[in-house]
């Protein structure tokens, strides 16, 4: 059991992880759902009286109640890998990235994220509004192309949907605008 | 309970997102510079895999365990929808690193500046809501 969880602490290869993505896209089919996270983000809006404000949040969210479950099994398998599976070794990240990273002021730990965005030094205004308005337009962006990575990217495109693959295109030329011109005075 | 199934899939969903670091700005930094196979090779193992998934489950028309068809939705056909959605989405991805999965990922994990993340995604979400009526689909 022990060399198991050794085992399994190590980070684990890109083949692994995608084959095992698809094998929960597959199950989900099979338990007659569809794989697809940002739908659970209109769903909370609704739960939380948005129909009344306008009619796209008047649907039954019941229905889509155990996508939710999904996502909370999301949060909880994320607490576990950091609880008991977790490793204390910084990332084998690309030193070109690295370097990149560091004209910008942004340096690496053992964590998956930098404490530029996400630690103490996060904690202020503009550190806050980033943080805010990064989501706001992962949220608006998502709704408006009708999907994310998981329902665009990953299930459309298995189902060859021509609309998933100009998502995608979309999500990178958003990307890399944001990466390449844009972060470097965000930061 | 019958959402225990999707409570033991999204668990094993959040350790593989994580154990395999598609949850890490870092990670997806790396794949907007081109600089990784990693990101990359996450996604095309499991877009190769689900395609050929669906592929047998619609030639040999299989069934739920419920017993019903699997019938997946074709996506409704348009151009500006999906490069405009797509474009603000991809801005925030990188930005933030993560996307509606993830985000999630990382508050289980303990980054809990990821919830200031995912109340804007919620308020994205609700204005788009409101201004969809303006914008092209």
């Amino acid at each position: 059991m022990d060399n198991f969880l050794t085992f399994i602490a190590q980070p684990w290869s890109w083949f692994v992880s995608g084959l095992l993505i698809a094998v929960i896209m597959t199950a989900l089919l099979f338990f007659g759902k569809s794989f697809g996270l940002s739908s659970n983000l209109r769903t909370v809006c609704s739960m939380a009286g948005a129909g009344k404000i306008d009619s796209f949040f008047n649907f039954d969210w019941k229905q889509q109640s155990w996508n939710l479950f999904f996502l909370s099994g999301a949060v909880m398998g994320g607490f576990i890998s950091a609880k008991w599976l977790g490793t204390s070794d910084q990332m084998a990240i690309s030193s070109a990235t690295l370097k990149d990273l560091a004209e910008l002021g942004i340096s690496i730990n053992a964590g998956l994220n930098p404490d530029t965005f996400f630690g103490a030094e996060a904690l202020n205004f503009h550190g806050i509004m980033v943080l805010l308005i990064g989501g706001l337009l992962v949220g608006f962006g998502a709704r408006w192309a009708g999907g994310c990575t998981s329902g665009h990217a990953i299930s459309g495109i298995a189902n060859l949907q021509i609309p998933s693959i100009l998502a995608v295109i979309g999500f990178f030329i958003g990307g890399l605008i944001m990466t390449h011109l844009l972060l470097p005075f965000i930061v | 309970m019958k959402q225990l199934k999707f409570i033991f899939a999204g668990v094993v969903f959040g350790i593989i997102m994580s154990k395999s670091e598609a949850v890490s700005w870092y990670r997806i930094q790396e794949m907007f510079r081109f600089h990784s196979f990693h990101m990359y090779g996450i996604i095309m193992t499991a877009i190769g895999f689900g395609a050929l998934a669906i592929f047998l489950i619609k030639k040999f028309r299989l069934n739920d365990y419920l017993g019903n068809p699997i019938v997946i939705q074709d996506k409704e056909k348009s151009i500006l929808r999906y490069l405009g959605g797509g474009i603000v989405f991809g801005l925030g991805w990188a930005l933030t690193g993560a996307c509606p999965g993830p985000m999630f990922v990382n508050l289980g994990i303990g980054y809990s500046l990821m919830g200031v993340v995912i109340v804007g995604a919620l308020l994205g979400t609700f204005l788009y809501g409101i201004l969809r009526k303006f914008l092209p689909h």
